[in-house]
């Protein structure tokens, strides 16, 4: 392997030296470099952040201040509503949270942790960014087609996702639909390329064991993505055939089945909840071992673990459909197998609890989010067993319970997860240190009224309000003034929190052009990125000064040393 | 529970009972993470020349503190899909004798209910259809035969914390005892539409005199 190896990076090495790539502006365009192109997908992945966000901005107003004309956008009609609510979460899973932890960060930090001067197919990483600026085009446009967005809810259950008669959004649907599909392309490819490169581009002397736990997260995401988006793709096809040609594989009245295509759609689903989570998991790892100075407590259990969770969360799917009139007695099944998930998610957490336990810990902004992140997603997991016990799950299925629960876990995923990778790599992708104190004032207002949103929200939910309604003056149960105040404060809230990320973009635009120079290594981290430039050139180090490996990457605080951390290419 | 929604079917308070069992297993491990949580990182917060411990992790003593807890959660597991199991079996795979049986349709954007009428008979002429409003008599068990015309939608009634997917091309039988009489709301729990948001219905849940004079009172009607 290490031949192999080392010979894989001389041929790129040859490879760069002949050929710099595109000159000019050209290089933003057609780099092939990972590092051009994990910030490509961190880009386009903000933008649609910010697009998501803004969406979110406008049904909670119409939640909280019914009929008002919402500033910026105007009347929300109940259509509009449905296709808000819909492009919401089909944007801040598949274009904010995959493209930001895995695209984003798995393209930036793997060659570079890993010591390797790029990916293995840097063409086919290239192509996997222009089909997902394609999709994110696609799914844009399906915005603004005749008869609006698709309205279906981002899990898309037929027959209403593939009857244009019942969901009165032909084009948008189809377009939606097209995006999913294009996207899921995209990560493929990105995928095959992270996997590969992994396995054989290492520094010499890298063993398994010693490859940094983010590196191990992202990849292994990429292969549950790989395992479980085969059916979903295959029910894609069949949902574009039905909506498009005519075809009934869901239309009951022609011997299709409904419930068929939520099978597919969960297989995947529920393993691409440890798809995000993963990455942004590993992120946590790495920021929580630098700042106390601790090595990881257990690796392999770490490891292993993760890989336990990956395996069971393909046998877990049903609990989405308890309700969904598929045969009672499978709830059992799923029951048993949806809390058996509890025991390696605890492990993980008292694995890095156990971590901080001896530590010497410095709350700079990046630990600040990594720790927030174990806070706020034990949160979203406790809230989870109430949902996998079928019997409660049988009351609280599609209230605003469920979307504060899974908002627990994904917000610290996608939003704290991304914020911690970021502002602990930032030195490294710009060269220059970000404001400590606008940094904190950042955190503290994200994370303060991000709990304000979803307090509330699990409330409502207990009092058995039911989700995706654009008005619930309907429902003279669920319309009384106690239950508005608590949409007030969550909406409130929500203004606040998205107030606060101006605070963030001040703060990377005056680091970025005045910020304090980094250098090498602004951390005190162990490894492999933080042994080269920042910014890292093109090849990520000079061609003779590749580095080798000769310990693994959490060794800090070693008592046979007097410096608290040592690096990975250090030599004994 | 109950302080948020009243209960008003006989398994309600199971559910609720579930729910409460879950809380106070799961509130115990948040409660104990979080304070530990907190605790490590203000004990073992960074000061000047004390250097951390350097723990790899497979000190057997040590790692007992995390094998334990994780046997534990184990149990607390084990307890929950007991409850878990009893009070699905209870609701929704058994099926007790019922005293009558209606038949609810939901279709874009309603939800119709056909009462079987004076002789307690789905299907026959004296079948009373009514959109928007159910009538049931408090202290019967009623079975109710879930359709769905067009899209999936979903039978959801809080009070009785009671929910059912209407799948077309299919009719799901399940059942409901309710227990205080009042007027309550009936939702649709499943995006449906543009009309989604609309889609509301009311039960009635009635005593037997009343119950009795509603049913007199309505003509007949054939579905």
């Amino acid at each position: 392997m290490a031949e192999t190896a080392v010979a894989v990076q001389s041929d790129e090495h040859h490879a760069h030296e002949d050929h710099h790539g595109p000159r000019g502006w050209l290089k933003y365009i057609w780099s092939t470099d990972h590092k051009m192109i994990g910030m490509q997908y961190m880009f386009t992945g903000m933008f649609m952040a910010l697009i998501g966000g803004f969406m979110a901005y406008v049904f909670r107003m119409q939640l909280a201040f019914p009929g008002i004309s919402v500033p910026l956008y105007g009347q929300v009609s109940p259509g509009e509503y449905n296709a808000l609510i819909t492009n919401h979460g089909t944007i801040m899973i598949f274009w904010v949270a995959m493209p930001v932890l895995i695209a984003a960060f798995g393209n930036y930090l793997i060659p570079l942790m890993i010591g390797a001067d790029d990916m293995v197919f840097p063409r086919i990483n290239r192509l996997s960014y222009q089909i997902f600026f394609l999709s994110a085009v696609v799914l844009l446009a399906s915005l603004f087609v005749e008869g609006g967005g698709f309205g279906g809810a981002w899990t898309a259950y037929p027959p209403l996702s593939a009857v244009a008669e019942y969901n009165q959004t032909d084009l948008g649907s189809s377009l939606w639909l097209i995006a999913v599909a294009l996207e899921f392309v995209a990560f493929l490819l990105g995928g095959i390329n992270f996997i590969t490169t992994l396995m054989n581009s290492r520094a010499p002397g890298m063993k398994a064991y010693d490859i940094p736990l983010v590196c191990w997260m992202i990849v292994i995401a990429s292969i549950l993505f790989m395992l479980s988006v085969g059916p979903l793709l295959a029910g894609a096809v069949m949902l574009l055939f039905d909506q498009t040609i005519g075809t009934g594989f869901y239309d009951p009245a022609r011997g299709g089945d409904p419930i068929l295509w939520q099978h597919l759609f969960w297989f995947f689903g529920h393993p691409e909840v440890y798809v995000v989570l993963l990455p942004a998991l590993g992120v946590t790892i790495e920021i929580i071992a630098t700042f106390s100075r601790k090595k990881v407590f257990g690796y392999k259990l770490m490891l292993y673990t993760v890989v336990a969770t990956g395996v069971l969360s393909f046998f877990v799917w049903a609990h989405h459909q308890f309700i969904a009139g598929i045969d009672p007695r499978m709830a059992n099944v799923f029951t048993v197998t949806t809390l058996l998930i509890s025991v390696p998610i605890a492990e993980l957490c008292f694995v890095i609890i156990a971590t901080l336990y001896g530590g010497s810990i410095t709350l700079t902004t990046p630990m600040l989010w990594a720790l927030a992140f174990v806070a706020e997603f034990l949160i979203g997991g406790v809230t989870g067993i109430f949902l996998g016990a079928s019997g409660a799950d049988i009351y609280f299925h599609d209230t605003y319970f469920v979307l504060a629960h899974f908002h627990y876990t994904f917000f610290p995923i996608a939003i704290i997860g991304t914020f911690a990778a970021f502002t602990y790599w930032f030195p490294k992708m710009f060269g220059k240190m970000m404001n400590e104190t606008l940094g904190k004032i950042h955190f503290w207002g994200t994370i303060i009224s991000f709990n304000v949103i979803f307090i509330p929200l699990f409330v409502l939910g207990m009092g058995g309000q039911h989700r995706r309604i654009y008005n619930y003056q309907h429902f003279p149960d669920l319309a009384g003034p106690e239950m508005y105040q608590l949409r007030e404060i969550a909406t409130v809230a929500l203004l606040v929190m998205l107030a606060f990320q101006l605070v963030f973009f001040y703060n990377c635009i005056r680091s970025w052009m005045s910020g304090e120079k980094a250098g090498k290594n602004p951390w005190k981290s162990n490894t492999l990125e933080w042994t080269t430039e920042s910014p890292p050139g093109h090849g990520n180090w000079p061609a003779d000064q590749m580095p080798n490996v000769y310990r693994g990457p959490y060794e800090y605080s070693h008592p046979d040393r007097e410096e608290d951390y040592w690096p990975q290419n250090e030599p004994t | 529970m109950d302080r948020f929604l009243i209960q008003a079917s006989t398994y309600a308070a199971d559910i609720d009972g579930l729910i409460l069992l879950v809380g106070v297993l799961v509130g115990f491990w948040f409660v104990a993470c979080e304070g530990i949580f907190f605790w490590l990182i203000w004990k073992f917060r960074a000061r000047p020349g004390v250097k951390s411990e350097y723990l790899t992790g497979s000190e057997k003593k040590i790692r007992r503190w995390i094998s334990i807890p994780h046997l534990l959660v184990l149990v607390c597991d084990v307890f929950i899909v007991i409850g878990s199991i009893q009070v699905w079996y209870k609701v929704k795979q058994q099926l007790p004798e019922a005293d009558s049986t209606i038949r609810v349709t939901g279709q874009q954007w309603a939800w119709t209910f056909q009462h079987p009428g004076p002789d307690n008979e789905l299907d026959t002429a004296d079948d009373i259809v009514t959109i928007g409003e159910l009538y049931v008599e408090v202290e019967k068990t009623y079975h109710f035969q879930l359709q769905a015309v067009d899209v999936l939608h979903s039978f959801s009634v809080p009070v009785f914390r009671l929910k059912q997917d209407a799948v077309p091309g299919r009719s799901i039988t399940g059942w409901f005892q309710p227990t205080v009489t009042g007027e309550f709301d009936i939702q649709c729990a499943e995006i449906c539409g543009i009309g989604h948001g609309m889609m509301a219905a009311r039960i009635f849940i009635q005593d037997a005199n009343q119950h009795a004079a509603w049913v007199a009172g309505i003509p007949s009607t054939t579905p």
